[in-house]
This record gives structure tokens, C-alpha cells and sequence, in this order.
């Protein structure tokens, strides 16, 4: 017991008794128990001086936290569209007959926990699953049994990962499972850079010309909103403040994404002198990577890639001898929560609260992390300055479309003969991309995840990918005619209803109405006005929410909708009298009176007793 | 539409489903107004005056209670079948009211405190009470909305007898009805 | 300071400059109805029932500071449709069952569903289970009411430590208050009192206090919602 109170109180003190610091303190606390003990917070209540509540408040909120004991192995299992499309549903079985217990617990002898999750951005190589969060890819019935055997015989997991990585096998340092699966890079990503170039080449102009170049570069952020960087970063700039922050988001939680893994594991130097230009260009020392915790694989080797440009001297003081320039990044994890994506929610979990999207204004840029001006931009979009600022604003410009100049990084999965990483220009149509991708019988293509567009891929093959036509976030998931595609939308509904931080009515409630009307028009009990309803509900679901969750949460429903209505209108109930509602049934209303009867009159212990 | 009355009278009808038939004492308690109820309506089938069975088809049905076991059901059936109108009355009609309570809970838990684990329960002999004649209640106790189509709802628990006129008034000249904000109460 | 002017619904309005929108119209008598933001205190923006329209977007009205030559539309079939759904969600969100509600006639909730004229939710009710918590030694929990609206999570906090007594655990439609046991025995009578009180529904019950206010004589039997600031006037 003491000396459970001095552990918790030196990892306080390791990070200065700091109450913004709590996600790490909690996930050290985890490292150490495989939960986090009541007693601990009773620990911290003092060393943070915050109450206990108010530690739950946090601790219960993200995912991969623990409040009562874990498994010596938890193993999460993806449960997104992707590993469905790829056959999660005999993996989940086996996971359960293996590790002998249900999903959502932990065995008896504590030995594995098991847990499902939303998409871990491994959407090229499902079924996956993270156990102790090293990750398990292109999983099967037979895989499974052998690793929960030899985990069982008391194999350590580092040993079950024999594949070297990243690089495709190249990086010898690194053993992992994960594949890279880069498919097609363009002029940007494909073009040999050495590291650094981008960065002496900024330092030699003002800040201000910095932003200038981006702004003439046409560089929109890459992580779904599509703001102007350069005018992003203009504002911060001129925000009041001597502290400002860089800050990375790398939460990647939109379903089917998984281009910003591949930027950090094949381009992290580039991503990181993306942030010292940023840091540069806005006036800031400090840069932070707000990683999710389903990478947390990467950590190593992502500090190791910090210390080397540390010792280049592309971070650190004075960088690349630009006196007064000070520059460094630390990274702070996640702990599961898609809405830490937003970017208000990600800086209430950098400063150890819950993920809770922020009241709008005042806005980051004016008002960030710790109360100081803070930019935050996508991995893919800082990743690019490096080329950028060498090269030229006019030079990726001449890229993409007119209003939407340059590349982006697709990331492919689903019905496809090859699912990874794609970096094309803006502009390319849905045909070019189908046949890129060896989609032969594309039937529907859910573009930028849930929060995008599911479109009728054979009418769409005109439609081309850019900010001005059909908006590309990274996700492109693909579904052959043969998937009941509206059970894949049901899907998305949970996902977004699961992933609701709640603090506001109309998505913690409304998500939830919304989907109930898509159960009853998948059961068949539907009728003209509740599917009218749908839409109607949704509208003020999206405009009368506090963020971009609850705001987008509807678009699997409106947009299958929309470009398969008989999918929906086949499904309608004309049968039933108009009088009565069709999802009653009477007779299922009364099984559980028969069962009651049956049970406690014929057995029940009182009769017999 | 239900065909004149030979007396051109609108017909009213009534039914207390799962309610405690304080809406129906509410409907009584018109006072004066009741002379002028008898002067403006008919009354078929009703708990009023003991009509067992439709003897035509009525303008507008009052239901007070909602769906607790097998008779509701067929018995709100039997009413949306009959009436051009359907009125849901009260909190218990609308929301299941007070014996939603239980709701909350799966059916067997009730029925076991209820009947088997109450302390007045004899240690032995306690069963569940059932028998052919008597209804079989449902997983939980349904607003009449969820189980037919309701065209309009009094709120109250139970609603004013001003909430009674108000609306059958104004549903019989075939009008919605728009309740003044003193009017809506929902205890 | 200097005062501004702008307008709601074309009515001329005078504020201060920066001045929360919701109390701004508020001293132009015109009542935006809100559930969790309270006069003077920092904005929750959790209800979202204040909903308003500036340059054709939708905005919570609480989360506004007013400027000069703004043009705010409030009072439209459109904005109160919404606002109105907003409370019906709250009603088949959780378990009200108003006639057995200690706070039933001075609740806002069911004053705003008053006001909105509802007579039933359009959605569905869900009926989930929460058990109440009576574990503090003066006060209950009652979750089935609870809106989540935060102002107990915000605006009662530990008079000696400022740590907070209430706040929020889970998320999604899983998220619920809970009390830290140990700060909330240690409340005075005036705080429970002011916690009862800022809440804004029959969630947070004082122990040994129950239907204290006869039937009628209740603060929104008296008037409706709302009536203090628009005398009436709006309310239809
Ligand atoms: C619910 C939600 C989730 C989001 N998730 C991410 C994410 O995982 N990664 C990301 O870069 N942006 C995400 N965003 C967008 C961010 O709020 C923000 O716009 C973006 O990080 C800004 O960077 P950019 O300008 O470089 O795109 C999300 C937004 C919302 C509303
Ligand atoms: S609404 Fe109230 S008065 Fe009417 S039946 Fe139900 S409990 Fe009785
Ligand atoms: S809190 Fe308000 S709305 Fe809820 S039951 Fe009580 S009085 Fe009714
Ligand atoms: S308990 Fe009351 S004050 Fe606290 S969040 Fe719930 S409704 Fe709001």
C-alpha cells in the first residue's frame, strides 16, 4: 500500500504533479498495475489536487483506460467495416473459444481480456487486433488459436512478431506485422528529399514569406475540413501571445483511414520538419504530436526519429544554427476516443480532461493548447511543407485542380484487388481511381469515412476527387454488389452514437433516434413517414450540434440514401394496416410472460421449495 | 367518416386501458358542462354508460392508459378500428405513465418481487398468478402510439377537464386543436 | 462601456458591446429560452436549445457575444421546430414521468416542453435503467431526470479545495453525473440548497424535502417560463 503510494506519487511528480498532464500519468499508472487502481486516485486526488470525481471524469472516458483489472493481455479487436468485409465474425468467435471468455471481459484466470475497438487505421491488412497494443494483422481462425497458445504457454509477445518493418521489410530495427503497403506515390511524397532541405530553405526567409509560399501553394489541411494553412497559420501569427503552439494531429480515428500511419512510419522526418516550419512560421517553440494510442507501436521508433533530428540539429536550440530559433516535439498520447480528433476536443486531452469539443469561439488559433495560440494541422498536411517550401508554392500549385491544387494520400481498402496507400493529384476521376485500385465490381465507395459520402460508385465515375466536386478526407472504402450495404450504414451509426463524447443533446440523443428509424426500416416495419423522419431528425441533429461529429453524423444514412433510394424505398412496409405501427408484435410481447410463467411456476425455487 | 346519427349527434367513445381512470373522472368533471356533453355528443361504447360492443362507428375515440397485456392491444386495436379519431389521453397513454415504471426492468424481476418474493407472499405456495381468462401481460407496458396510429394527445395526469372541452370540441368541428399554454400540464 | 446596438427578429436592440446574446436579449425583454446557461456564468453550450440564426448559420445563442449591427433571427417556425425537438429528445432521452417528479412544476425542462406546446415527443421513448444514487448523506441523484446539462458539474465545486463534487463519467448516451462521496457530505445546507436549485430538473433531490409547493401554487403554475423576462408577450 505504501508502496503503491510512492509509485503513484513519483509518476505524479515525473511529470511535475502537472493535472494537464493526467493522460500520461494514467496511461504510467496503467503500465505499471494493467488498470488504474481506485487507490491510485486517491494518491493523485492530492499530488494533482483535483477530486476524485473529477479524475473519473477523465480516466472513464477514453477507451483503452482500464478502471477496474485487466487482462495480462487485453486484445482488442478492430470491429470497423473493414475487418467486417474481410471476416471479423469467425476471428471474433475464435478469439472467444480460444482466450474462453466473451468479448468485453476478461478471462478467469486473467490471463486475456478481450475488447472490441472502432477502426485502428489497419483498414489495408484486416481482420487486426492490438494485443497489449502491438498489433496482429491479416488475421485468421488458425493465426488466432497459435497466438493464444503460445501466449497461454508463456511466450513473450515481442517473439511473436518475427516480420521486420517499416519500409516494407527494410527498416531492420523495427519488427512488426505492419505492412506499408504503399501502392503509387506522385510528385510530392514520390520525390527524394534530404532531410532538412525544406527547413534551411525557410529559415533563409522571414516567417511571413514562409506563410506567403503556403499560401501561394494553395496547401488546404488534409485532415478533413479543408482550411487554408497558410491562412490558418496567418492568424495564429497575429494572435496575442509570446507561448504559441504546434500542434500535430494525429488521432487518424476516421474509419478506413490509414495514410497518416504510413506518413509516420515512412516519413517522419519530413513530419517533423513540417512542424519546426510551422513552429517557424507561427512563432512557436514548442511542437506537440498528439498520437492515438492504437499507435502506440510507433513510439519507439518515432523518438528515436526525434533524437536523431535532435542530433542534426533540426530540432533543439538555434536550429540548423538560426540564432533564436528554438524548436522541439514531444509526443502525447491518446487513449482511444475518436472525437479527439477535433481539434478542440484533441487539446482538452492534451491538457488531461475528456475529449470534450470546446464552445467555439474563440478558436484554437487564438485560443489553444494551455490557453496559448495553437495550430493545429493533420500529419499529411505537415508532412508536405518539407517539399513544399524547397520546391516552391508555385511549384505544388501546378498540381491538382484550380481550386484544389496537389496531392493527396488515399488510403484503400475494402473490395479491392489492392488495398494501401495511394498519393494521386486532385482531379482524378472515380473511373481512373476504380481501375487504379483493381476495383472491378465496384458497387458503392464510402469516400472520407462515415463523416463522408457513400456513393453509387457506377453512377459516379464522372465525379472526380477534389475540395470543389467529391470532397477525398484519405478513407476510400470500397463494397462489391454483393454486401448488404445497409448494414455497413447501421455500422457507421453505432460508431458515431458509441463515439458521441455526449456533452451535447442533439448527437447523444439524436444519433440514437436516428438509427433506431434505420433499424426499424431494416426490419421491414418502416413506413413513408418514418423514413421522411430520418432526414428531418437529422437535419437538426447536424445543425443544432456542437461539433463536426454530431454535424456529419447523419451522412451515412443521407448519402446511401440519396444514391441508393430503392435500397430503402424496397424495404418499406405496405403491407400492414396503415392504422396500426408494424414494429409492434404481439405475439413477441408476450414470450417473456410465458417464459416467466414457465420458469418460476414450474421451477421456480418458491413452488418447490 | 361515421355515418350521421340519427340524431346528428358526433359519437364519442371511451376505454381505460392501463390507467387508474382518474382521466375518465377528469371527463366527468365538467361540471355544469356535462348537460351541455349530453346536448352536443353521443356516447357509445364507453366505462360511462356500460356499452360492451360498437353499435356504430364513432367520430372520436378517448383512450386513457396505455398497453400493459394482451387485451390493451386488442382492445386499442378494436377502437382504431372503430373511431375516425383517436385520442390518446393522459401521461399513461402517452408515456405508459406511472405502470411504466417498470419499464426499467425485465418482466420476470417484476413478477418475481410482485409475487414471489413479496413479503406477503406465502414461503411455498406463491406462483405467478395465471389462468385462461386472464390477459397476458407484455415485455413492458407500450404508449398507445407505439402500438396504432394516435391522432392527437392530451397531456395531464390526469388532463383538466378544460383540456377534455377544449379538445373534443374542437376535434369534433374537425379542427386540430391548439391548447393554450396554461392548459398543458403533464401532472 | 459602450453600448451597441443590433437586432433580433428586426427589433432594435441596445447592449453592451460583447455582451452574452442570450442576456443581452434578455434586457430587451426578448426570452431565448436556454437550459444550462445561468446569468453571468461561463458559457456550457450543452443544450443547445437557444439555438439562434446570425448570417444564415445556425449558432447557440449562448455561445454569442453581441456587436454592433448584428441581426440575430430567433422567434421562426424553423428555429423553435428545433428547439422543441431538442426537449422532446431530452423527454425520451431518460425517464420523466413528471407526476411523480418532486421538481415537477418549478422543473425548466417541462416548463420549455410548456412553452414548445408539447403534448408528446416525436421520438420514441427508450426507457433505460438507472438506479437512483442515495449514497451522499443529504442528497440523491435522481439519473433518470438528469439532462447532463453540467452546470452542477461547473458551478458547485469544494469551497476549501475548489475541486469539483460533480462530474461527468462515460460518454455517449452512457454518460451520467456522478458525486465525489466524500466532498458532497462535507456540503453545507445553503450549497445543497443552491444545488438543488441550479438544477435545472428533478435531478439533484435534497434528502427529507419532497413535494413542499401545494399543486397550483408552483412557480411555473403562476407564470410560464420565461414570463419574468418577456412578460408574456412571446410565449404562444
Ligand atoms: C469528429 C472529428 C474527428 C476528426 N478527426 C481528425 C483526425 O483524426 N485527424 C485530423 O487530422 N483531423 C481530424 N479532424 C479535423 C480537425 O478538427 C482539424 O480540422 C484538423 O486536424 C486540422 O488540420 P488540417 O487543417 O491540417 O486539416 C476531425 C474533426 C472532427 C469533427
Ligand atoms: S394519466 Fe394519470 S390520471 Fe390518467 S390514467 Fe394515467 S395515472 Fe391515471
Ligand atoms: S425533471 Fe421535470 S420533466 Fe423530468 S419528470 Fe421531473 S418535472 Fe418532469
Ligand atoms: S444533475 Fe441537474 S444540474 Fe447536474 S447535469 Fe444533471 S440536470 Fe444538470
Amino acid at each position: 500500500m505504501v508502496r503503491m503510494k510512492n509509485q503513484i506519487q513519483s509518476i505524479a511528480e515525473k511529470y511535475s504533479n502537472d493535472r494537464t498532464r493526467l493522460m500520461d500519468i494514467f496511461w504510467d499508472i496503467q503500465d505499471l498495475h494493467g488498470y488504474i487502481p481506485h487507490k491510485a486516485l486517491r494518491v493523485l486526488e492530492e499530488s494533482l489536487d483535483i477530486s476524485t470525481a473529477d479524475l473519473r471524469e477523465t480516466l472513464s472516458f477514453y477507451h483503452f483506460f482500464h478502471e477496474s483489472p485487466s487482462g495480462k493481455f487485453n486484445i482488442y479487436l478492430n470491429k470497423d467495416v473493414a475487418s467486417q468485409l474481410k471476416g471479423h465474425e469467425a476471428i471474433y468467435a475464435a478469439f472467444e473459444t480460444e482466450c474462453n471468455c466473451k468479448f468485453g471481459s476478461v478471462c478467469m484466470d486473467g490471463t486475456f481480456g478481450l475488447f472490441e475497438t472502432p477502426c485502428i487505421g489497419l483498414s489495408d491488412q484486416e481482420p487486426a487486433a492490438l494485443i497489449n497494443l502491438v498489433p496482429f494483422t491479416n488475421l485468421t481462425p488458425q493465426k488466432v488459436k497459435d497466438i493464444v497458445a503460445a501466449l497461454r504457454a508463456g511466450k513473450e509477445l515481442a517473439a511473436l512478431v518475427e516480420q521486420y518493418g517499416y519500409g516494407d521489410g527494410a527498416n531492420q530495427q523495427i519488427k512488426t506485422m505492419v505492412c506499408s503497403n504503399i501502392r503509387q506515390l506522385g510528385p510530392v511524397f514520390g520525390e527524394k528529399i534530404s532531410t532538412g532541405e525544406g527547413l534551411a530553405q525557410s529559415l533563409k526567409s522571414t516567417p511571413e514569406q514562409v506563410i506567403e509560399e503556403v499560401k501561394t501553394a494553395g496547401l488546404r489541411g488534409r485532415g478533413g475540413a479543408g482550411f487554408g494553412t497558410g491562412m490558418k497559420w496567418s492568424f495564429c501569427r497575429a494572435a496575442k501571445g509570446s507561448t504559441k503552439y504546434v500542434v500535430c494531429n494525429a488521432d487518424e480515428g476516421e474509419p478506413g483511414t490509414f495514410k497518416d500511419r504510413i506518413v509516420m512510419t515512412e516519413y517522419p522526418e519530413q513530419l517533423f520538419e513540417g512542424m519546426a516550419i510551422a513552429g517557424y512560421a507561427i512563432g512557436a517553440q514548442q511542437g506537440i504530436l498528439y498520437l492515438r494510442a492504437e499507435y502506440k507501436y510507433m513510439q519507439d521508433y518515432l523518438e528515436g526519429k526525434l533524437k536523431d533530428l535532435r542530433a542534426k540539429n533540426i530540432l533543439g536550440q538555434n536550429v540548423l544554427g538560426k540564432s533564436g530559433f528554438n524548436f522541439d516535439i514531444r509526443i502525447q498520447f491518446g487513449a482511444g476516443a475518436y472525437v479527439c480528433g477535433e481539434e478542440s476536443a484533441l487539446i482538452e486531452s492534451m491538457e488531461g480532461k475528456r475529449g470534450t469539443p470546446r464552445v467555439k469561439p474563440p478558436f484554437p488559433v487564438e485560443v489553444g493548447y494551455l490557453g496559448c495560440p495553437t495550430v493545429i494541422n493533420n500529419v499529411e498536411t505537415l508532412a508536405a511543407l518539407p517539399y513544399i517550401l524547397k520546391n516552391g508554392g508555385s511549384w505544388y500549385k501546378g498540381f491538382g485542380t484550380e481550386k484544389t491544387p496537389g496531392t493527396k494520400l488515399l488510403s484503400v481498402s475494402g473490395d479491392c484487388e489492392k488495398p494501401g496507400v495511394y498519393e494521386i493529384e486532385f482531379g482524378m476521376t472515380v473511373r481512373e481511381f476504380l481501375a487504379m485500385v483493381g476495383a472491378k465490381d465496384a458497387y458503392a465507395v464510402q469516400v472520407s469515412g462515415p463523416s463522408g459520402e457513400c456513393i453509387n460508385a457506377q453512377q459516379s465515375l464522372d465525379r472526380k476527387l477534389c475540395h470543389e466536386d467529391l470532397s477525398a478526407g484519405g478513407s476510400m472504402i470500397i463494397f462489391n454488389k454483393d454486401r448488404d450495404l445497409l448494414k455497413y450504414m447501421r455500422y457507421f451509426m453505432t460508431f458515431f452514437v458509441e463515439e458521441s463524447c455526449g456533452i451535447c443533446v442533439p448527437c447523444r440523443a439524436g444519433n440514437i433516434v436516428m438509427r433506431n428509424n434505420l433499424d426499424k426500416i431494416r426490419a421491414g416495419h418502416a413506413n413513408q413517414e418514418d423514413l421522411d423522419n430520418i432526414f428531418a431528425w437529422g437535419q437538426i441533429v447536424a445543425d443544432t450540434s456542437r461539433c463536426g461529429l454530431g454535424a456529419t453524423s447523419r451522412n451515412p444514412i443521407v448519402s446511401s440514401f440519396k444514391n441508393f433510394p430503392d435500397l430503402y424505398k424496397k424495404l418499406l412496409d405496405e403491407k400492414t394496416n396503415p392504422l396500426y405501427d408494424a414494429s409492434f408484435n404481439l405475439e413477441a410481447s408476450v414470450e417473456d410472460f410465458d417464459r416467466a410463467l414457465k420458469e418460476q411456476n414450474q421451477i421456480g425455487r418458491n413452488v418447490h421449495a | 367518416m361515421a355515418e350521421q346519427t340519427a340524431s346528428n349527434k358526433p359519437v364519442v367513445a371511451t376505454i381505460s386501458l392501463a390507467g387508474c381512470f382518474g382521466c375518465h373522472m377528469s371527463l366527468l368533471d365538467i361540471d355544469d358542462r356535462i348537460v351541455q356533453f349530453i346536448d352536443l355528443f353521443e356516447l357509445n361504447k364507453s366505462p360511462v354508460n356500460d356499452i360492451k360492443k360498437f353499435t356504430k362507428r364513432a367520430h372520436v375515440g378517448l383512450v386513457e392508459g396505455g398497453c400493459c397485456n394482451d387485451e390493451n392491444v386488442k382492445v386499442l386495436r378494436y377502437f382504431r378500428e372503430n373511431c375516425d379519431v383517436l385520442v390518446s389521453v393522459g401521461a399513461c397513454a402517452g408515456n405508459g405513465g406511472l405502470p411504466a415504471l417498470r419499464n426499467k426492468m425485465p418482466l420476470q424481476e417484476c413478477l418475481v418481487e410482485a409475487y414471489l418474493d413479496a413479503p406477503t407472499a406465502e414461503l411455498g405456495k406463491a406462483i405467478i398468478p395465471y389462468d385462461e381468462e386472464l390477459p397476458k401481460l407484455l415485455d413492458r407496458v407500450y404508449p398507445c402510439h407505439e402500438v396504432v396510429k394516435i391522432d392527437y394527445y392530451m397531456p395531464g395526469c390526469p388532463p383538466s377537464a378544460e383540456v377534455f372541452w377544449d379538445t373534443l370540441t374542437s376535434v369534433i368541428k374537425g379542427q386540430g386543436f391548439d391548447l393554450p399554454v396554461e392548459l398543458i400540464k403533464y401532472d | 462601456m459602450p453600448k451597441i446596438t443590433f437586432k433580433i427578429d428586426g427589433k432594435q436592440c441596445t447592449a453592451e458591446d460583447g455582451q452574452n446574446l442570450v442576456e443581452a436579449a434578455a434586457d430587451n425583454h426578448v426570452y431565448i429560452p436556454t437550459l444550462c446557461h445561468m446569468k453571468g456564468e461561463k458559457c456550457l453550450g450543452t443544450c443547445r436549445v437557444c439555438m439562434v440564426k446570425v448570417n444564415g448559420k445556425d449558432m447557440a445563442g449562448c455561445t454569442l457575444s453581441v456587436s454592433e449591427g448584428m441581426e440575430v433571427t430567433f422567434d421562426t417556425p424553423e428555429l423553435n421546430d428545433k428547439r422543441k425537438a431538442l426537449i422532446e429528445m431530452l423527454f425520451v432521452e431518460r425517464n420523466h414521468f413528471c407526476p411523480s417528479c418532486e421538481k415537477s412544476g418549478r422543473c425548466d425542462l417541462q416548463a420549455l416542453a410548456y412553452r414548445f406546446k408539447m403534448h408528446i415527443p416525436r421520438f420514441r421513448y427508450r426507457y433505460p435503467f438507472f438506479e437512483v444514487y442515495s449514497k451522499v448523506d443529504k442528497l440523491m441523484l435522481e439519473h433518470n431526470r438528469c439532462i447532463l446539462c453540467q452546470r452542477c458539474v461547473e458551478f458547485i465545486r469544494d469551497p476549501d479545495t475548489n475541486r469539483k463534487i460533480f462530474s461527468m463519467r462515460n460518454r455517449t448516451n452512457k454518460s451520467m453525473i456522478q458525486v465525489d462521496y466524500r466532498l458532497a457530505n462535507k456540503m453545507s445546507e445553503e450549497q445543497i440548497d443552491k444545488a438543488v436549485a441550479i438544477c435545472p430538473v428533478g435531478a439533484i433531490i435534497k434528502k427529507g424535502q419532497g413535494f413542499d409547493e401545494a399543486y397550483g401554487q408552483r412557480k411555473y403554475d403562476q407564470h410560464p417560463i420565461g414570463y419574468e423576462v418577456d412578460g408574456g408577450t412571446n410565449s404562444k
